[in-house]
């Protein structure tokens, strides 16, 4: 990551290639941004600003579809019935959300089947946070409440995306992942409320993800290289410190209600500001983690590779019968 | 459970993986009776049959469907974008098709 | 039933027939709500249908990120959370009769003390054994439902109801990927009929009858409210055999296993499943989660 300038995100223009396209298209293109409207497929599009879509949303799907594994893991050992109900539940939304985000990313033109090449290649990158372990149940809350409450907060803006199936597919994601937040506070408030066990385990899970959580916004605003482009575009709504400053905001008094703490000696109310002071985060860390270098980040690519390779033969058993059963009569016309 | 079966298939698996790419197809879902269908995304089947189960099993798992089509993607057929004007532009310009044009009846009722 | 029909006893006349129709709807509600306790004998039937469900809810879970295809995922995950709806529903209501709750069951029964048949404990697999086992178990668990559906204990019967609706997709569900794996490819057909082979011998046990007959009869407490297992062994074959035909594949003729689940005598791999499944709750016992 290099570390840039910090720039005004409207002197950047909406069109970076003068080269590309007709006068006409340009002007379109330009307009549809700047009414804050909705560009679709099939119309013209800096091949910049398609390639900048493809990058994020499939970085998208495919921190949901490793986000699956450290919850995954533990629904097998789920305390209880209610609590393995969920857990799947929600899981399993999350393989939703990588599909409804692929699904979105195809309509720029790249295939799943690419995507997911470059995933189990390690060629694509997708949210550092899933490389984090989650060795205990209190992990599920702070998962919970802290990734997904990080989510959230990231993923409200970009439901006035300017792509439209990506803003779609926001919208969805959106509405489903309310539940996620509020059950990992739950499973929190249900530890900190138990045996002094609980607690303690509670109070070590959001120690050890705090930080992470707060990282998911990605690289301060004067580092982060694609961010203007974005803004301009209307990609990104809000700058990467604005989301995390919304989000800190956010927690402390949460915190409060479950009565746990925050492993961060300078966290405290600035008057002046009208927000919450933090500490300076692990950077390092997170350029270490991205470069694939985090605790978790090989065995979440082979599990993907895993499943991936396993299920080869099931592919091509189904397209193969597919093939055989070709123009029988199908069941149920549309009506 | 027949692991020395299943080990001799794990070779081959692993050469053949990734290459099979199931269709896309387009899914639609009827909200309510009364409504129509709307797109809600897409998603890879290898038939119709399979399709509109991973349809259900997709779009309404929070009961958002009473009914579900799926359409091969590659069968949808789209007006095209650069013809926007040739298409689009003759609606335009064409208020007396509209009730709010006839403002000289306003007030009157039942009509 | 119609309400005027009723005989009316001594007082409240004139509305007497609304406050009937008031409390037969209480009933109505108790028979999916929380009031009503079973007899030990139903509670131990229910006890098996529900710990059948458990177990193999425990193992589809398993497939949650590992699935062929994510859309694969999507809809196991949809079974596997189906199967634990109706095990939390059979557990509840078993649970009345020794004051234990869903969880008390579920976490805190040891290996001897589960009810579930051997066909559920065996191991996932490849996915064409997952698929087999699918197949097998939820053809019996639709004859079964759709019997139980006609129980005389209503709350077997409101589980019953949602239960073989949800059952009859589990079905539909393995019915079209055994049609796919058999026809597909060679290979596919090969992992089928090596599924089979494997998974075949653990049909019987689940037409097994002397867990709810006495002298070849239905037990007296079960009376109208249990089925008789062997009673769903021909549509159960029928179906079944209908099935593999399409799919160019065939029951293999092979040894029947002993079974043994409904008394508590399990297959070796029950114990691993259940040491996973109740480690954390057992490190915290009396805890709230």
């Amino acid at each position: 990551m290099t570390v840039s300038e910090p720039r005004t995100p409207h002197a950047v223009s909406a069109v970076t290639d003068a080269g590309e396209g007709t006068d006409e298209e340009r002007a379109l293109f330009e307009s549809v941004i700047a009414d804050d409207k909705r560009i679709e497929p099939r119309d013209w599009m800096p091949s910049a600003y398609r390639r900048t879509l493809v990058r994020q949303m499939s970085q998208h799907a495919h921190s949901e579809i490793i986000g699956m594994q450290p919850e995954a893991n533990w629904i097998t050992r789920a305390p209880s019935l209610k609590r393995k109900a969920i857990l799947m539940a929600k899981v399993q939304d999350e393989a939703g959300h990588g599909l409804y985000l692929y699904s979105a990313t195809e309509t720029l033109g790249t295939g799943r089947d690419v995507l997911n090449d470059q995933l189990i290649q390690g060629k694509a990158r997708y949210s550092s946070i899933f490389n984090y372990p989650a060795p205990t149940w209190a992990d599920m809350g702070a998962i919970g409440w802290l990734v997904d409450g990080a989510a959230i907060v990231n993923q409200v803006p970009l439901c006035r995306a300017s792509f439209g199936p990506y803003a779609r597919a926001m919208v969805r994601i959106c509405k489903e992942e309310s539940f996620h937040q509020r059950q990992g506070f739950e499973i929190l408030l249900e530890l900190m409320q138990g045996t002094q066990a609980q607690q303690e385990m509670a109070q070590d899970a959001v120690n050890r993800w705090f930080a992470p959580s707060l990282m998911m916004f990605g690289p301060p605003d004067a580092e982060s290289t694609n961010s203007a482009q974005s803004m301009a575009w209307n990609i990104k709504r809000f700058s990467n410190d604005e989301l995390r400053q919304r989000f800190v905001d956010m927690l402390v008094p949460q915190a409060e209600v479950l009565g746990i703490t925050f492993p961060d000696p300078e966290l405290a109310w600035n008057e002046e500001r009208g927000h919450y002071d933090f500490g300076e985060l692990d950077w390092d860390e997170f350029a270490e983690v991205l470069a694939g270098r985090g605790p978790c980040n090989a065995q979440r690519l082979q599990r993907r590779r895993d499943a991936h390779n396993d299920g080869a033969w099931v592919r091509e058993a189904a397209a193969a019968y597919a093939r055989k059963t070709a123009g029988r009569a199908v069941e149920g016309a549309a009506a | 459970m027949a692991k020395a079966e299943n080990s001799k298939f794990e070779n081959r698996a692993t050469e053949a993986a990734g290459h099979e790419t199931w269709p896309l197809w387009e899914v639609f879902i009827r909200s309510a009776r009364g409504l129509s269908h709307v797109h809600a995304g897409s998603l890879h089947a290898p038939d119709a049959t399979m399709a509109v189960r991973n349809a259900r099993d997709l779009y309404t798992r929070r009961m958002e469907g009473v009914s579900v089509w799926v359409v091969p993607s590659a069968e949808v057929t789209a007006s095209d974008p650069d013809a926007k004007g040739a298409y689009f532009e003759s609606a335009q310009g064409k208020e007396y098709r509209h009730a709010s044009y006839y403002t000289k009846s306003e007030g009157v009722k039942h009509l | 039933m119609s309400v005027t029909d009723k005989p009316v006893t001594d007082k409240a006349v004139t509305h007497k027939p609304v406050t009937d129709q008031v409390e037969n709807q209480a009933v109505a509600n108790s028979s999916t709500g929380q009031t009503a306790v079973p007899s030990t004998a139903v509670a131990e039937y229910a006890l098996g249908l529900g710990d059948d469900a458990l177990i193999l809810a425990q193992q589809l879970g398993q497939w949650i990120s590992r699935a062929p295809e994510l859309e694969e995922d999507v809809a196991l995950a949809n079974i596997a959370l189906d199967l634990l709806g109706h095990a939390r529903q059979l557990l509840s209501y078993a649970g009345r009769a020794w004051d234990k709750s869903e969880d008390d069951l579920a976490y805190f029964r040891d290996e001897p003390e589960f009810r579930s048949v051997h066909l559920v404990e065996q191991p996932n697999g490849d996915f064409a054994h997952t698929i087999v086992r699918q197949l097998i178990f939820s053809s019996y668990q639709f004859e079964l439902y759709s019997e139980l559906v006609k129980s005389t204990d209503p709350m077997i019967q409101a589980i019953a109801a949602k239960a073989v609706k949800e059952v009859d997709y589990h079905r539909d569900h393995a019915v079209q990927w055994t049609l796919r794996l058999g026809i597909g490819t060679d290979q596919s057909h090969a992992r089928m009929a090596t599924a089979l082979i494997d998974l075949w011998p653990y049909v019987d046990e689940l037409f097994h009858d002397h867990a709810v007959t006495k002298d070849g009869k239905l037990k007296s407490e079960l009376s109208g409210i249990a089925v008789v297992p062997s009673t769903l062994r021909a549509r159960f074959d029928s179906r079944t055999a209908e099935v593999l035909e399409r799919a160019e594949l065939t029951a293999p003729a092979t040894f029947i296993a002993r079974g043994g689940g409904r008394r508590g005598v399990h297959s070796e791999y029950l114990g691993p499943l259940l040491a996973e499944m109740q480690v954390l709750a057992r490190q915290h016992p009396g805890a709230s989660w």
